[in-house]
């Protein structure tokens, strides 16, 4: 982060905003955000609808892992205990979405606590086992709690609705996601410059230095585990909404996997980071969707598993490719890109 | 009684299996403290290796098997110098995050050339009949154990008098210290993950002729962790001890707690509820290093 030759003053480092130009830029991006799906097709506001969940998820996993360092690969899972806790409580108790979603968050927050107790004495590796084994886990007690979940035929959940107006078009639906991606938006990038994001920053990058310096560990890594995980639960309750129904399927294991790289390909420890990483690979899985089928028919003789394979094979080289080249993310290239520009004939790192 | 060493000995069966699928990830382990996600994807490698030479082109058992040795030795090689060896100093989350990458490459790349089927070659391995008392044992998991206890063998030796081997260990404990000591770090990571994959492949070679490959047959690499995890992840004894007590844990929890649970499937999940417990009650495992910092 380069940034220490633009401030002049310390509000303005704090500041949310650093100029005039960026509150105008914010400004002109939510009217686009609220004028432009009106024009669009269902199959363009779905991606969207996609993009703005997995932003939220993306968040959570932010905090978690780019911020506190817990590096979780069970964030599917708490995605699960959120959409199926709301979900349940819609579908079988009647309440309304708007009381069930922040249940749904809260007890996919509590699961997290319950997998993230761990944390407490072991790191790297082993915590990541750790959060495998913990979305097995998860998967199955929802397949064995049947009478409530469904188990494998999945359950069917009503749309959400405001007074009589049930939010049953693409379109309202959009609305609604991209309202809760904002808001999480905002209040991961100010938790993240509160108290408790310096915290999970601290202890992230040296553990015995942040206790040292009188930061309760097991404090903050829990705390670190349940607001990653109530992003969790609320991003998946707003998909299983989205589907009006919830099953085992809609939460695969290698999402997990894609989750973060969302954040290695946007930048780990950056809020703009894990937007763009959302953004950038939810568009690529579309890509691959409309390529798939134009290069297998190119190669007829392989066709049929291609579509399959492209996807898994595209995903990897993606995470490979950045790994090696920008590890740090397409902010930080972006970054040294913008100051390479800015400060040409002087600074030519 | 009669039920319960029944289920002892195939437990017995699959902790071999578990174990020599474990092996292979505590090899890359104690020689780089790279823990590789992808072995589970380096048996099911194996396992279409084995079906490409024995079925496809027919060869006879001993040529298949060294065609497999040779063509496994060269991907790790591969793999080692185009996707680790750039990472080497990187934290601990990109070369993970690296290993789950290849195991989706992998996972492509199966589905792409076996059209990610069923394949199988039941026939191919000797078989005999063996009983003792009531309890039946069975031919080809037997053959699977004496396997790996001779691969584990050798590979203990490797490690605790050969230069090589010793230097690996050197490696894995401090990668600086090692090389002022004239010990190449570059040599041992290719060693490393080109025993690594044979050690995979022939796991999957073995398990092609007991159950048949597919690609979702990967995810037994998940279950090998535990093993590892459980054993320690520096001790290759630790993993056949505790690849065999998982596999009969395994058993006997699916054999006696499953008709209690209205849906079964227990067996699938213990493995990761052992992980747990093991990662809260004792992170280092049972036979490993104590050296987890406790921050």
């Amino acid at each position: 982060m380069n940034e220490s030759l633009a401030h002049k003053v310390y509000a303005q480092k704090l500041s949310l905003f650093k100029s005039k130009t960026e509150w105008f830029a914010f400004l002109a991006f939510l009217v686009l955000l609220f004028l432009l799906p009106r024009f669009c097709s269902d199959r363009v506001l779905t991606i969207l609808t996609m993009i703005g969940i997995s932003i939220t998820s993306a968040h959570g996993l932010n905090l978690l892992t780019g911020y506190c360092g817990q590096v979780s690969l069970g964030h599917v899972g708490f995605m699960a205990v959120g959409g199926y806790v709301c979900g349940v409580l819609t579908a079988k108790l009647g309440l309304s979405f708007w009381i069930a979603l922040p249940l749904g968050g809260i007890a996919a927050g509590v699961v997290g606590l319950i997998f993230g107790l761990p944390s407490l004495r072991i790191k790297g590796f082993y915590l990541i086992m750790s959060t495998i084994a913990a979305y097995f886990i998860i998967m199955w007690f929802i397949l064995q709690l049947y009478h409530i979940t469904g188990g494998p035929d999945g359950l069917a959940v009503p749309r959400p609705k405001i007074g009589k107006y049930v939010l049953s078009s693409k379109l309202s639906y959009f609305y609604l996601v991209a309202i809760i991606a904002l808001i999480s938006t905002i209040a991961a990038h100010n938790i993240a410059r509160s108290k408790i994001g310096r915290a999970f920053m601290a202890i992230r990058d040296f553990d015995i230095a942040a206790e040292a310096m009188g930061i309760n560990l097991w404090f903050y890594k829990l705390q670190a585990f349940f607001i990653g995980c109530v992003y969790a639960g609320i991003a998946g309750a707003l998909l299983v909404h989205y589907y009006a129904f919830a099953s085992v399927d809609q939460f695969p294991f290698m999402d997990s996997v894609w989750y973060l790289a969302m954040l290695i390909v946007g930048g780990m420890g950056n809020t703009w980071g894990a937007v763009i990483g959302a953004v950038v690979l939810k568009f690529l899985d579309e890509l691959v969707i409309i390529v798939g089928p134009i290069l297998s028919s190119l190669f007829p003789a392989v066709a049929a598993q291609f579509a399959a394979s492209l996807s898994l094979i595209v995903r990897g080289l993606i995470i490979v490719i950045f790994l090696i080249f920008e590890p740090r993310g397409l902010l930080h290239g972006w970054e040294k890109l913008w100051t390479y520009i800015k400060r040409w004939p002087l600074f030519m790192g | 009684m009669n039920f319960f060493l029944q289920l002892v000995v195939t437990g017995i069966a699959l902790g071999m299996i578990y174990a020599l699928i474990a092996i292979g990830f505590v090899m890359i382990t104690k020689s780089s403290n790279v823990f590789n996600i992808a072995q589970g994807h380096f048996v099911m490698l194996g396992g279409y290796l084995g079906y490409t030479f024995l079925v496809i082109t027919g060869f006879p058992l001993w040529l298949s098997i060294l065609c497999m040795i040779g063509v496994a030795a060269i991907m790790g090689l591969i793999i080692e110098r185009l996707l680790l060896r750039p990472l080497i100093g990187h934290p601990v989350i990109s070369i993970i995050m690296m290993t789950i990458a290849l195991a989706t490459i992998i996972e492509g790349m199966a589905t792409l050339i076996w059209g990610g089927q069923y394949k199988t070659y039941h026939d191919l391995l000797p078989t005999f009949s063996l009983k003792i008392g009531f309890v039946s044992i069975p031919s080809e998991p037997t053959i699977g154990f004496f396997i790996s206890a001779i691969s584990v063998g050798i590979l203990m030796i490797f490690y605790r008098y050969t230069k090589l081997g010793l230097g690996m260990r050197a490696t894995a404990e401090d990668l600086k210290v090692a090389q002022s000591f004239g010990i190449r770090a570059t040599t041992v990571y290719k060693v490393a993950w080109a025993v690594s994959f044979i050690v995979g492949a022939i796991g999957g070679l073995l398990l092609g002729a007991i159950s048949g490959v597919m690609v979702p047959l990967a995810e037994i690499g998940l279950k090998a962790f535990t093993v590892a995890l459980f054993g320690g992840v520096e001790s290759l004894g630790g993993a056949v001890i505790a690849g065999i007590i998982l596999g009969i844990l395994e058993n006997l929890a699916s054999g006696y707690l499953d008709p209690l649970l209205p849906r079964g499937g227990f067996a699938g999940v213990f493995p990761f509820v052992v992980m747990i417990i093991v990662l809260i009650i004792r992170p280092y495992g049972f036979f490993g290093l104590k050296k987890i910092e406790r921050v």
